[in-house]
Formats: C-alpha cells, sequence, structure tokens
C-alpha cells in the first residue's frame, strides 16, 4: 500500500506541510527524463485517467465512467507486479494500437487505443520510455463494474472489428504540413475524438460524423467542425489557440470536462502545436445541422419565455448582464456562443444545476466559478432560463422541458 | 503537544499583509507556512452569489468577524476604571479566517501623506515643539512616502485600484487629490462610475471652494488583471461590499487578487483553524524557534520555523508578543518600554442628509464616493485650529443595507408609526456624509494584558485603555463643520450633524482601524520593530500590520498595511536572507 | 473537482494529533450545487422559543413599535414575532458568539453589554415582568391594554422606569426595537418582511446583482420587482 495516500498524508500529518498536489505542475516537471514522452503524455492527457486524486501519479484505479459501468485505470507505473515494468516494448505497442494487455486479454476501449493507433512507432516508444522513468507504485488490482455483455472482455474482439480502424497516421496530401501535424494530435495522441465523436450504442465512435459533438458524463461535448453557431465556425485560429492555451478566448471558456483537459495538457502544450490544431480543425467542413429546431418567427424572448426571463434576471444578470453580455474576459456572454447553442444543451443544463469552474491556468490562473442553482431552481425553472438564454439576443435553439433537467439533476446528484 | 516539522517561514494570521508576504516569499523558494485561526473562504464557494448579499447574515450577526467568545479584548477609558470586556462587536470588526479583514473591507484604499510618515518633526519644524501637547506621543515612522511609494504603487496594481491620478510624478493632475504624494504611475483603474449623491456633493464641495476627487477604490471600475496574473471583475454596484465577501471577483481581496496564483505553489501552504497562542524563543531570548498553536480540537501543537512573521491583526500582534513575553511592555506610568505604546485609532464624525432627489442608496460600492482632502494632515495651516491632523471628508455611497444604515431625521421619532413614514419618506432620500479623522498617540492611551479575564485559549484579553484627547475633538469637529458648509451647500430638504462623542465608546461602530502597539521606528526606545518591521530584540522577528503605525493617520489603513508588507517582504529578500540578523542595528 | 482539491489540500484542518497511520481520505466538500445552504438555522420552523403568554406580548409590542397604519401593514403582519422567535432559537438567541464569561459587572454606557442574559434569557426573564408591571399599572396583560397604554408601557422601558428587577429595561427595549426593525427588514427567509413589507415600504429591491445600467439614471425609480435570496416569493425556494 506504499504511496496510495502519501498526499492526503502529506497534508493531514504533522511531519510535512508542503503537498505535492499530485499533477500540480512543478511536480510534473520534476520528473522530466525524457522530455519527448513526457510532452507526448501531456498532449495525451494520460494523467488525466491514470492518476486519482489521492493517489500516486500515473498508479491508475481511477474510476473512468463510461456509459456501460465503471472502467479502472490502470497502474502504467513501472512496477513488475502491478504496474507494466514487465511489459516488453512489443507488448506495449500492442497495447496502444489494438488494445491488447500484455497477458493478452482485451483493454476496454474507455482506453483510446482506437486513437492512439494513429501515433508512430517512434513516439509510442518515447511515452514508454518516459514511463520507465518514473517512480514504481505497488497497486492494488480492481475488478471493473460493467454490465453485460461488455462485462464479457472476448467481446471487445467483435467491438475492435467494427470500430477500430488500426494503422498509424498518413499525412493527408490535401493539407498543409502544420495542418497535417495539427491532424496528426487531433486523431492520434490528443485523442479528440473519443469525446467529440458522436458514438454508437455500443460506444464505438461514428466515423462518419467526427466531432460533432457528443453527449457524456452528463455534460456535452462541443462540436469542433465549421458549424458557425454551434461549432467552431466562427472561431479564428488565433481563437482557438487561446482557448487551448489559457481555458479562454474572451468568449468561450474551458469547463466541465474541458477544464482538466485544459489545465493538465492543452495549456502545457507547445505554441507551435496548439497553432497546428487550430489549422487542422478549421478544415473541418460544417458537420450536419443538428441544430435548432426552434420557432424561426422572431418573438422576443422575453414574451416566448416569460418565467425564464424572469429567473434570468433574477439570477444572473450579476455576472452575465442584462443582455448576455458577460464581461469581457472574466464572465462568459452568452449571446452567439456555441455552449450556449449546442445542439444538445446538457452542459448549458448542468452547469446551472451544478455550476461550473472554468480551467486554471499560468495565463489565467484565478478559475472563476458559477456557483450552481439546483438548490434554489425547479426543474421547471431550469429548464425556462436555459430556453430563454438559448433563444434570446437573437440566439436561436432547440427548446428543453423539465424531464431533461429531471435527468441531468438526478444523474448529478451527489447523494 | 504535536510537534511538526520546522518551515522556512511561518506566517501567523493569513489576511492582507500574510498573503503578501507570503506571494512575496515564495518567489525565493522558501517554504512558507500560514497559521490562520479562521476557516478557509473563496470567492466562489462561501461569497457565492446566492447567499452572499444577506445583511442579517454578514452585517449584523458578524459571520465574517472576530468571535468575541473565543477572544476579544476588555476597554476603559483610563486607568482609573474597571476594564470590562468587549462582550459582543461593536465599535470595531476585525476579521478571522483566510483573507482576514481585507474580505471584508469596503475596498477604500488610500496612500498616507508625505507629511504623515513625518509628522513629528515636520509639526516642530512648522509650528515648534511647544505646539505638540505634554502628553501627546506622537513620532516619525522611520520610513518615508519617497521609501514606500515603489510598494504602494506595487499594493494598486495587485488590487486593481480605481481611481483619479491628483500628482503624477510631481505633476498636478485635473480631476485627482492635489494634495496627494506624487505616484509613480497613474491609478491602473479608471474612477467608479459616478452616482447622484457623488455628483452632488461633488457640486457643492466645489461651491464652497474645496477640490473633490473620486475616491480611491478597491473595487474594479473595468474587467483587470493584477500584478499577479490574477483575473477580476468588475463592479456591478450590487451595494454589499462593505463587511460582506464579493461575489464577482471585483473587490479586492487575497481571495481575488493573490491566492489564486498563491495556492498553486507546492512551497505554500496555509492551516487553518489553527490559533496561535505563543511565540517561543530561545534560551537566549533573542531568537523566535516556534510557535505554539491550537486547533478546533483543541489540541497543542508547536510549529518551529526559521522566520516567524506575526502578521494577525493589528491588536492580535500586540496580544501575542505581550503573552509570549517579547519586547518590554509599555508602562504608561513611566513612560518606558515599548510593547503597546501608542495605540490610537481613528476620530470619525458625520452629517445627515435628506435630499430632494431619489438617491437609489442601495446602488452602491464599497469605495464609491467624492473626497475633499483639504482638511487632511499637512494640507492646511494648523497654525490658527490648535490641533494635529485631520482627516477627509467623504460622500461614501455603499449600498444604505435597510437593517444597519437607513438614516431618518433626528427629531423623527424612534419608533411607532412616525418613524414609519419617516422611514418611508427618507430611506431613498436621505444618507450619511462621513468625516474620517486622524488619531494621535498619547502617553495614557496604550495595550496591556488584562488581569481579570481570559479567552477561550487560557491567555489573559488584552486590555484596550482609550479615550478621545481634546485635540482630536477639535480636530474633528473642525472638520464636521467643514462637512457641514458642503451640506449645506447640496442644498437638502434636511441636514443634521452628528459630531464625534465627547467620549470613546465600544458600542457604536465606528472604524476597524485599531492601529499601534508594537510600532515602527529608529529608537528601540520608542518603538516595538524597526523600519522594516523586524523586531529590535528578535530580529527572526517580524511584526507586519497597522500594529506598526506609530499614531494613525486621516486615510483608511489597508492601503499603507499593503504597502509596508511589500516593503518589509523585499527587506526581507533583497537583505534579510543574504545575511539574517538585524537590518539595522540598535 | 479538482478546484475543490487544490483549494483543500491547501487549507488543511488538522484533525488531531499525527495521525499517520489508518488516515482515510479526508472527506471533500461535496462539489454540488445542492451544498450551496443557507446561514445556520434560517429555515428553523417559527413556534419553538416562545410560550403562549410570550407570542401575545411580543406581538402586540411589535405591532405597536412599526404598527398597521395608513401606510401600509406593519411588523405584525410583516411576520417579526416569528423572525424572532427563529432568531432566539438559533445561535443569536444563545449569544454563542458572545463572550459570555465572568466576572460579572456594571460598567460605563460606553463599555457595552455587561450582563450575563443571552438574548433569549434576557426575553424570557422579562416579559413576565413587564407583562406584571402593565397588570399593576393597567389592570391587564401588555396585550391586553389599549394602544395608547401599549405606546406609554414601550415609552417607560425606553426611559428606564419600569423595575425590571436585575434586568435593565433599556437594554430589553434596545434589544426589542432592534430585533423588531431586523425582522422587517431582514430577508424574508428569515421569517420576517413577508411579502416584503418591510422593504416595499422603504423601497428596498432586494439583494439585485447588478446596477452597473442604473447607477448614472439619476433620480429614476429603480425598475424591477422587489426580490429575495430565495426568489420573488421571498420564503419559497
Amino acid at each position: 500500500m506504499r504511496g496510495r495516500y502519501i498526499v492526503a498524508l502529506a497534508v493531514l500529518t504533522a511531519g510535512a506541510f508542503i503537498c505535492p498536489a499530485a499533477g500540480s505542475r512543478p511536480r510534473l516537471d520534476s520528473w522530466a527524463q525524457n522530455a519527448r514522452g513526457r510532452y507526448l503524455v501531456i498532449v495525451g492527457d494520460c494523467a488525466a485517467c491514470h492518476t486519482t486524486e489521492w493517489g500516486e501519479p500515473f498508479a491508475g484505479d481511477k474510476p473512468v465512467p463510461t456509459p456501460f459501468g465503471t472502467v479502472y485505470s490502470a497502474n502504467i507505473t513501472p512496477d513488475e507486479e502491478t504496474g507494466i515494468g514487465a511489459w516488453t516494448d512489443a507488448e506495449f505497442l500492442r497495447a496502444m494500437r489494438h488494445g491488447i494487455s500484455a497477458d493478452g486479454s482485451r483493454l476496454y476501449p474507455a482506453f483510446p487505443y482506437p486513437w492512439f493507433t494513429r501515433v508512430t512507432r517512434e513516439d509510442l516508444l518515447a511515452i514508454r520510455a518516459y514511463l520507465d522513468t518514473l517512480e514504481p507504485v505497488h497497486s492494488v488490482e480492481r475488478e471493473n463494474e460493467l454490465a453485460w455483455p461488455m462485462s464479457w472482455r472476448f467481446l471487445v474482439s467483435g467491438w475492435n472489428l467494427l470500430y477500430l480502424d488500426s494503422g498509424a497516421f498518413e499525412p493527408d496530401p490535401e493539407l498543409t504540413a502544420e495542418q497535417n501535424r495539427g491532424a496528426y494530435l487531433v486523431q492520434g495522441p490528443g485523442h479528440c475524438g473519443a469525446c467529440h465523436t458522436p458514438k454508437s450504442w455500443m460506444g464505438g465512435p461514428q466515423r462518419d460524423q467526427a466531432y460533432a459533438g457528443n453527449a457524456l458524463q452528463n455534460w456535452f461535448a462541443a462540436k469542433l467542425d465549421g458549424d458557425e453557431t454551434s461549432g467552431l465556425g466562427a472561431w479564428s485560429e488565433q481563437d482557438i489557440v487561446e482557448y487551448l492555451r489559457t481555458g479562454s478566448n474572451g468568449f468561450a471558456f474551458a469547463g466541465g470536462l474541458m477544464q482538466e483537459v485544459v489545465e493538465k495538457s492543452t495549456s502545457r502544450m507547445r505554441q507551435s502545436d496548439l497553432e497546428a490544431i487550430a489549422a487542422y480543425l478549421k478544415t473541418l467542413p460544417p458537420g450536419e445541422d443538428t441544430g435548432g429546431d426552434g420557432d424561426d418567427t422572431a418573438v422576443a424572448a422575453a414574451e416566448q419565455f416569460p418565467e425564464g426571463h424572469r429567473v434570468y434576471v433574477d439570477n444572473c444578470i450579476g455576472c452575465h448582464g442584462y443582455e448576455g453580455e458577460g464581461l469581457p474576459d472574466v464572465f462568459p456572454p452568452l449571446d452567439g456562443r456555441a455552449t450556449v447553442l449546442s445542439p444538445n444543451a446538457t452542459s448549458l443544463i448542468h452547469a446551472v444545476l451544478r455550476g461550473i469552474s472554468e480551467a486554471s491556468t499560468e495565463a489565467r490562473p484565478t478559475r472563476i466559478r458559477m456557483p450552481g442553482f439546483a438548490w434554489k431552481l425547479s426543474d421547471e425553472q431550469v429548464a425556462a432560463v436555459v430556453n430563454y438564454v438559448r433563444n434570446a439576443w437573437g440566439n436561436h435553439a432547440s427548446t428543453v422541458d423539465a424531464s431533461a433537467v429531471a435527468e441531468i439533476r438526478e444523474a448529478t446528484s451527489a447523494g | 503537544m504535536v510537534k511538526h516539522r520546522s518551515a522556512d517561514v511561518v506566517l501567523v494570521g493569513f489576511g492582507q499583509s500574510a498573503s503578501l508576504l507570503a506571494q512575496e516569499l515564495t518567489e525565493t523558494g522558501l517554504e512558507v507556512l500560514a497559521l490562520e485561526r479562521g476557516g478557509p473562504r473563496r470567492t466562489s464557494e462561501e461569497f457565492a452569489i446566492p447567499w452572499v448579499q444577506d445583511e442579517l447574515r454578514f452585517a449584523i450577526r458578524n459571520e465574517l468577524f472576530e468571535q468575541p467568545h473565543r477572544t476579544t479584548v476588555s476597554f476603559r477609558h483610563n486607568a482609573r476604571q474597571r476594564s470590562l470586556p468587549m462582550r459582543h462587536l461593536g465599535s470595531f470588526n476585525p476579521g478571522t479566517g483566510v483573507g482576514g479583514a481585507a474580505v471584508h473591507w469596503n475596498g477604500q484604499h488610500w496612500r498616507f501623506l508625505p507629511h504623515d510618515f513625518e509628522l513629528r518633526s515636520r509639526t516642530v519644524e512648522q509650528y515648534g515643539a511647544g505646539f505638540i501637547p505634554d502628553d501627546m506621543t506622537i513620532q516619525d515612522w522611520g520610513v518615508t512616502y519617497a521609501e514606500l511609494e515603489p510598494w504602494y504603487d506595487k499594493f494598486d496594481y495587485i488590487c486593481g485600484v480605481s481611481g483619479q491620478a491628483g500628482n503624477l510624478r510631481g505633476e498636478i493632475q485635473a480631476g485627482g487629490n492635489p494634495f496627494e504624494g506624487p505616484r509613480s504611475r497613474p491609478y491602473p483603474l479608471p474612477p467608479l462610475k459616478r452616482d447622484l449623491l457623488s455628483t452632488m456633493f461633488d457640486r457643492a464641495a466645489i461651491e464652497v471652494g474645496d477640490h473633490p476627487f473620486p475616491g480611491p477604490a478597491s473595487n474594479t471600475s473595468k474587467p483587470y488583471k493584477n500584478a499577479y496574473g490574477v483575473q477580476m471583475g468588475a463592479c456591478t454596484y450590487c451595494g454589499f461590499c462593505e463587511w460582506h465577501g464579493c461575489g464577482n471577483y471585483s473587490k479586492a481581496s487575497p481571495q481575488t487578487t493573490i491566492l489564486p496564483v498563491l495556492l498553486e505553489k507546492p512551497n505554500f501552504a496555509c492551516r487553518t483553524h489553527a490559533a496561535v497562542t505563543r511565540i517561543n524563543l530561545d534560551s537566549t531570548g533573542t531568537r523566535a524557534v516556534s510557535v505554539n498553536y491550537v486547533d478546533m480540537q483543541g489540541e497543542e501543537h508547536e510549529q518551529p520555523g526559521d522566520l516567524i512573521i506575526v502578521s494577525a491583526y493589528a491588536t492580535h500582534n500586540v496580544h501575542l508578543l505581550l503573552v509570549s513575553g517579547i519586547g518590554r511592555p509599555y508602562d504608561p506610568r513611566s513612560g518606558k518600554g515599548v510593547v503597546g505604546r501608542n495605540y490610537a485609532y481613528q476620530t470619525v464624525s458625520s452629517v445627515d442628509v435628506f435630499t430632494h432627489e431619489n438617491l437609489n442608496p442601495f446602488m452602491g460600492a464599497g469605495a464609491l464616493g467624492q473626497i475633499v482632502d483639504d482638511y487632511n494632515s499637512g494640507n492646511f495651516d494648523h497654525g490658527r485650529h490648535g490641533f494635529i491632523g485631520g482627516g477627509y471628508i467623504a460622500s461614501w455611497t455603499t449600498g444604505q443595507r435597510p437593517i444597519g444604515q437607513m438614516v431618518i431625521p433626528h427629531d423623527a421619532p424612534g419608533w411607532g408609526s412616525g418613524w414609519k413614514r419617516a422611514a418611508k419618506e427618507n430611506y431613498l432620500r436621505g444618507t450619511s456624509l462621513a468625516t474620517h479623522g486622524s488619531s494621535m498617540a498619547y502617553r495614557d492611551a496604550y495595550l496591556d494584558l488584562d488581569p481579570a479575564y481570559r479567552d477561550v485559549y487560557g491567555n489573559p484579553l488584552l486590555r484596550v485603555t482609550f479615550d478621545f484627547h481634546e485635540n482630536d475633538l477639535k480636530m474633528s469637529d473642525f472638520l464636521t463643520r467643514q462637512l457641514t458648509a458642503i451640506a449645506r451647500a447640496m442644498k437638502p430638504r434636511a441636514y443634521h450633524a452628528n459630531p464625534v462623542a465627547r467620549h470613546y465608546s465600544i458600542v457604536p461602530y465606528q472604524t476597524t482601524h485599531n492601529t499601534g502597539g508594537a510600532i515602527m521606528g529608529n529608537d528601540p526606545e520608542t518603538s516595538v520593530v524597526n523600519r522594516y518591521l523586524q523586531c529590535w530584540d528578535v530580529p527572526n522577528l517580524f511584526v507586519v500590520g497597522a500594529s506598526a503605525f506609530p499614531q494613525n493617520a486621516g486615510y483608511n489603513p489597508n492601503g499603507t498595511v499593503g504597502a509596508l508588507s511589500l516593503w518589509a517582504a523585499d527587506a526581507i529578500r533583497s537583505r534579510y536572507l543574504k545575511s539574517p540578523g538585524p537590518l539595522v542595528q540598535a | 473537482m479538482p478546484n475543490n482539491r487544490r483549494e483543500f489540500l491547501k487549507y488543511s484542518l488538522l484533525a488531531g494529533g499525527a495521525a499517520l497511520s489508518g488516515c482515510a481520505r479526508p472527506t471533500l466538500p461535496d462539489d454540488s450545487g445542492d451544498r450551496l445552504v443557507g446561514p445556520p438555522g434560517y429555515d428553523v420552523p417559527a413556534g419553538h422559543f416562545f410560550t403562549a403568554a410570550e407570542r401575545e406580548l411580543v406581538d402586540a409590542a411589535v405591532g405597536r413599535l412599526i404598527p398597521a397604519d395608513e401606510l401600509g401593514p406593519g411588523a405584525l403582519e410583516a411576520g417579526v414575532r416569528e423572525f424572532i422567535d427563529r432568531q432566539l432559537s438559533g445561535p443569536y438567541g444563545r449569544a454563542e458568539r458572545w463572550y459570555m464569561s465572568g466576572p460579572w459587572h456594571d460598567g460605563s454606557e460606553e463599555q457595552g453589554y455587561q450582563m450575563r442574559y443571552s438574548p433569549a434569557e434576557l426575553y424570557r426573564h422579562c416579559i413576565p415582568r413587564v407583562d406584571a408591571w402593565c397588570r399593576d399599572r393597567y389592570g391587564g396583560n401588555f396585550a391586553e391594554l389599549r394602544a395608547a397604554q401599549q405606546d406609554e408601557t414601550l415609552s417607560a422601558l425606553e426611559n428606564g422606569a419600569i423595575d425590571l428587577g436585575v434586568f435593565d429595561p433599556r437594554d430589553f427595549f434596545r434589544m426589542l426595537w432592534q430585533n423588531a426593525r431586523e425582522g422587517f427588514l431582514a430577508d424574508p427567509m428569515y421569517g420576517g418582511n413577508q411579502q416584503f413589507i418591510g422593504w416595499k415600504l422603504i423601497g428596498f429591491p432586494g439583494p439585485r446583482y447588478n446596477y452597473a445600467r442604473y447607477i448614472t439614471q439619476y433620480g429614476k425609480p429603480y425598475p424591477l420587482p422587489t426580490t429575495g435570496l430565495l426568489g420573488r416569493g421571498g420564503t419559497s425556494v
């Protein structure tokens, strides 16, 4: 049990007062042994799944919720027994590319090997080399908590037949070198599609709808395609870079699941790579129009949604302003922004109910947080205010009803 | 007793001074530990907008303030009187918890004037030594405005102060305070929006020949990114600055200006609910080795440190020195000794005005208002007035909380239908203008330990022996007359002056500006700490805060507390760490 | 909830001694919107502190301190007695944050409150004495008197003219009047100021969060309706 509670103990015990919060910037840097591998581990945000809040870095055992149950992440420190210290490079490559563990068993695709298969051999081995420099941590094994049929590991091979498109990244001759670098980062180590691409009923990526946005863990990972209102169509490359580097570009803020991605991964990536990602994302065409079954007739939102207007004025204007204008670079505006206008209002509802924190980065350390209103507003009131902001100030998006709010309230309830 | 591993720097208290010191000293790589008697407080949690704008909870029931059942002071007017404990808060509201009183302050962010730092020598120079009453023990600070200016400037840019400079590098600027000391830079943000009362006051003040300007406000007039890279919002004039935490990141506090970067540092930590009860010296009595503190469960801990910085509220700094036996306690009979000497406060008065216009006084900010500084410090000739000191005159529009701040005409009935009518007719059309005067130091105004009453930790209470003196009453009455002239020129329906009481009372709220008791100076016979706030007797102990003010100026103290903290931090960084020992030879 | 974790790490609450072994994960604060609960005791149901006799006196007294009249309803209609009842049932009534250790001595006015009684105890001890004084003088309990007699009694209290034994009548009057104003003008979630009777009387709109666009509209009435921390209903969440 060495290590598991070290962080907590460092805080709680008499002896030590310096608390190396897992994943905090200086500590991660101090492990620098292999710069390339370390960097790729940041790009891949491996710590997001393989480091728990209180645990030793990369010792795994973090519960990863999936639609089929909970998968516990693996210990990827070089511990011989419980980590991957005994693995050969070939076994490591096979796991990363085909989702097969050293013992031959199938890994669940919560581990994003369908994306890591795009990573070059050279980069994969750099990651391995870096992981080998970590302090080995002996951990306990834990059973996953999956519902049938996903509890049958062998079935994963069938899943792979359907959804795993193996093979390293191949540059697109139509794209520039920079755009191809971005495509590699997005499709490979960055595994953006793991969250942002819609999933089939079996949890497989629907590659024909790549980056069209996807609901998970009661959030909606936004559309990254060229859609003007709900995608990145209205963002400049500079806007995208700014967002990934700092957590905000003045009108969109990284919150929800993206908070951690920005804090642990993109804010620490090289400027040239962020520019490459932006260049590639801007090549994506607008996807299928999934947004807005709203009424086309221009009715003032305050008249159309009087209850929503009332709730808005009483609760939201302190930060977001009377006209949803927000406060530049501090509080997000709500007029014409992707999160608000997303075809899927899950993130907006979630934020109203439970609050939302922006990412804290070197550039924007404050971590401004919106308080939740679950304690105060009924499902009807939340739906009303969501519908109001989605249709006020020139916004135009589909409406939600109280039952959608009730579902998210239930799913996100702490009790 | 739980004994802890030693830290490089131990900070006692984690408010304004401590967070500045921690931010600056962690930059050198030192491991810094802050011990805070209260709890953690975060903008996004404890000050979240749905709950924070609650007058009863915060302003009336004092949720963010010191809790007298744990520790309080006892009070008497003079040495002949029996001191009795302050059983609930009244005259002042020290903070507790992370951020200290800088969480619930208004944001009235002042620099003291050059004159203030050299008060004694300038008074003697201008008016002769005989002008200073025999029992008045005012001193020069040992540091000058010019020396502190870079730190005032830095603190301005940490807090995002909104205002209009009146003196930029010696050039007088239109619209600012023409009397202020020279600033090296303009304010980081323009002044707040001007409300109706401010415009009325401004016009009237000009009419009577004064020089009004917008009050310097640690309430942001625009979104701001501060000197540490921390983002702040913009004030929405919600009217709940004073005595409340700010829910939208627009009032400067450690939470909104420092902690987002400080808390990320691996070489910083804070223990909350850690009430420091003693500083332990080594056998020579010249080196501080550790502090004792009591946790939530009543368990006692010992925390060693190489450098110990007492950075709690002013009265607590003095209390801790006294209970730890550090420095010679002041003896009012002989006038010898230093710890507890030169306790001072603030001398305030007001004029209620009842206007014809609807003022919408509930819209406001903690430091929104116009100021007249013509009668402060050395800004006018004292010769014909016969007193030392002065103060500013203000039309603060802080939000006029209904329970505590409604003003009704003094001849209206105190309750019943008459009161009700007066409340209805005057809440929107009545307000109170303020004078904010200095408080000189006197031989018989001091702090020591109470012989009869003890706090929850078993230490004797701090005993405050204090009353107003003739000089300060004269000064305040002079200010009240100046303010009354402005009030009259506003042509209100009615106005009524509330001069300062002849005797200090601990009951009605006045200001949380208790100063002195561990004052700074150039002579160990008359000061506890040297000009760098380093304890003369114990060089690895610094005592930072308004406890260092030799007497109190006519301004709110926090701007100077911040500047002194940064000045001390710089002395520690640039000099003490290179050669730990006395920075000034006695 | 990495945001909370990090701050929690920094603000470590030391739990007793050096618990080096067997230390479980610290309990993290719940990050959901549900944990933003109100101030302690705000939702305490009324009717817990006052006896029937006390209720009658307090109702009658606050009804005279802030009466219903041609300007509209007063403290009684605003629920001020219920407010005071809840306050006295809670930490304020118990003087939980006050310094309540002896020795006890009378002091000067300027030294402030020096009685050994909490607000709840003050009410409990003083109310029957006031009623006794009323019976003695007018032949009935305070609540049974005519309005003018009640006003005379309150004035006598205010001026220290009623003998309440060890209790200073002026202290009791000050507390009653302070609590009555609190109940009339505090947020309705505390039980008083129902239907915003107090705030509407004076023109306070309640906790609105943003006046940036109104503060320069000199002299104009603020247009939005009154609201409370719990909403425009005042008491309903």
